[in-house]
């Protein structure tokens, strides 16, 4: 468990400090996937940093399994950052090392690995990312796809419990950012691994987090599971970023809104339910008519979900909001 | 033909010239070497002193800076001439080869030096912050890390360093350094023997020639980028 306690961050820029990150106090719970979504320069790059302490805290305290992190010396620091592996937007190989040589390079720094087991580590590892057939290729003959399975590779080689992504998929296209995201959920489940994860992209979230810190700031704006923030954001600065993954123009929806006639609901379906055949029988049931101005149905990391907006006409409204909220369907008014 | 070209180059002593572009080499190889020697640490202390590097020290890095500077900015024949006493007192001469040897370094090694600084300023952050988040500490960072990505430039660098030696070296001649630029001053300039002159200029065009395309061809070997 990675414990912030009152953590903070300020630069000094001019004599001035400047702060990067206000005090800020949560919890990673151990196995889980957790993301930090904000723009850039709302401090999250900052907060992933002060984990493996790349970045020293101003003020407050980090506590992992219990330990106060903070305080560790230069060889202590050293030992504890090989039980945390690091992937970058950038991916950050050493061009002049093959794939090989990549992913062997921090169990060589560790110093306290034998040739075999480095060798044998490599293999494996080059087994779980796939890569085996370019085990002797430099970096700049690989695709950024293959690139990022070799940094993973290399933040996994000295067994870590904790992986720090930085912006891991931001430099890659759709494809090879779900393909990447794949790999992290799967090794997530298999490793046990703590993952966190920073982005500015709500899909990434959407795709593989357990739970989410929304960031503005430098401030933690709204925290708590995927399914709650994504489906019933709060906070203005998560609005934007749920609206803005959904290709949702907020001022078209409005629009929209203005000439929709009737009541306008916007329901959101979880798990099974989302597949029931639920409208047409409320709408038989209570004799509403309902058109739909706009909708979504997806997964939230393995959950289905659903999320309609919906204006209703005639018939007996109160029924029909009694039917869909019998049926476990959340149900707000947007007018 | 033949009998046209010995009435041209009536002056050339072939044995003088073949003694004397050795010696050239000599002297190049040798003050290459040293500046390499100092210069590639002088060059990694300058970086990690520097501004927001591993080692941020400033003062440090004022001091060393200044010595480089200092060093940089004396024209060379100038150094050649205020070297002088020291050279005597570290190998007995001021003269020949040897002589010249340690004005070659002062002038080199910090040429050098700064270039090894840029090419590690080169660098990508992004790797070194990577290396860091991996345990390694400041001596792993350079070993490891930061000497073999910026190899490429470094060794662009010593191809620089060697062609600004040639053209020192060929300087020394003015306080009697041995080598072609001692030929071309003793004959070709005092004695207006412009074939000796032509013959020990075009050698040393063809050996900054041979260092460029020795320094290029490692340089692509190395890049892997």
């Amino acid at each position: 468990m990675i414990v912030f306690d009152q953590i903070e961050k300020s630069y000094q820029v001019g004599g001035k400090a400047i702060p990067a990150l206000h005090p800020t106090s949560f919890a990673i719970e151990t196995g889980e996937v957790f993301g930090i979504v904000g723009h850039s320069g709302a401090g999250k790059s900052t907060l992933v940093r002060l984990i493996n302490l790349l970045e020293r805290p101003t003020g407050g305290s980090i506590k992992i399994d219990g330990e106060d992190v903070t305080h560790y010396n230069a060889s202590q620091l050293r030992a504890f950052r090989r039980n945390v592996g690091m992937i970058f937007q950038h991916f950050n190989l050493l061009s002049s090392k093959t794939v090989n040589d990549n992913i062997a390079f921090p169990m060589k720094l560790a110093g306290i690995y034998s040739k075999t087991e480095i060798q044998q580590r490599v293999a494996e590892l080059l087994e779980l990312v796939s890569l085996s057939e370019h085990a002797t290729k430099f970096p700049s003959q690989l695709s950024g796809g293959q690139k990022q399975r070799v940094g993973i590779a290399r933040a996994l080689a000295c067994r870590p419990t904790i992986l720090l992504c930085d912006e891991a998929t931001s430099a890659l296209d759709p494809q090879t950012t779900q393909s990447v995201l794949k790999l992290l959920a799967d090794i997530n489940r298999e490793l046990g691994l703590t993952i966190v994860l920073i982005t500015h992209e709500m899909d990434v979230v959407r795709r593989v987090c357990d739970r989410v810190a929304v960031m503005d700031a430098g401030r933690v704006v709204e925290m708590g599971p995927v399914s709650d923030v994504f489906l019933h954001p709060q906070h203005p600065t998560t609005r934007d970023f749920v609206f803005e993954s959904e290709n949702i123009d907020s001022l078209e929806l409005q629009q929209d809104f203005k000439k929709a006639k009737g009541r306008i609901l916007r329901l959101t379906f979880k798990g099974e339910s989302t597949y029931d055949p639920l409208l047409g029988s409320v709408a038989r049931k209570s004799g509403v008519d309902f058109s739909i101005i706009s909708g979504r149905i997806d997964h939230i990391k393995d959950t289905p979900y659903g999320q309609l907006t919906l204006a209703l006409v005639g018939g007996d409204l109160a029924v029909a909001m009694a039917a869909l909220e019998a049926a476990d369907v959340h149900v707000e008014v947007m007018n | 033909m033949e009998a046209l070209m010995q009435d041209l180059l009536s002056n050339v002593d072939w044995v003088e010239i073949g003694i004397a572009s050795w010696d050239t080499l000599i002297m190049v190889a040798m003050s290459l070497l040293f500046s390499v020697v100092i210069g590639l640490p002088v060059g990694v202390l300058l970086f990690l002193f520097g501004k927001r590097q591993l080692l941020e020290q400033p003062l440090a890095y004022a001091v060393l800076s200044f010595v480089v500077n200092v060093l940089r900015s004396v024209p060379f024949i100038i150094l050649l001439i205020v070297m002088i006493p020291f050279t005597v007192m570290m190998i007995g001469t001021s003269l020949g080869v040897a002589g010249a040897i340690p004005p070659l370094v002062a002038g080199g090694a910090p040429f050098f030096a700064r270039l090894v600084e840029t090419s590690l300023r080169e660098v990508d952050r992004g790797i070194i912050e990577a290396t860091q988040a991996m345990g390694a500490n400041v001596r792993q960072i350079v070993l490891g890390a930061l000497l073999p990505e910026a190899l490429p430039g470094i060794i662009a660098g010593v191809t620089v360093t060697a062609i600004t030696l040639v053209s020192y070296a060929a300087m020394s001649g003015v306080i009697g350094g041995g080598g072609l630029g001692d030929l071309a001053i003793r004959f070709g300039y005092q004695r207006f023997q412009t074939d000796v002159m032509v013959i020990t200029v075009a050698l040393l065009v063809i050996f900054v020639q041979l260092l460029q395309m020795l320094g290029d061809r490692l340089v692509i070997h190395f890049s892997r980028k």
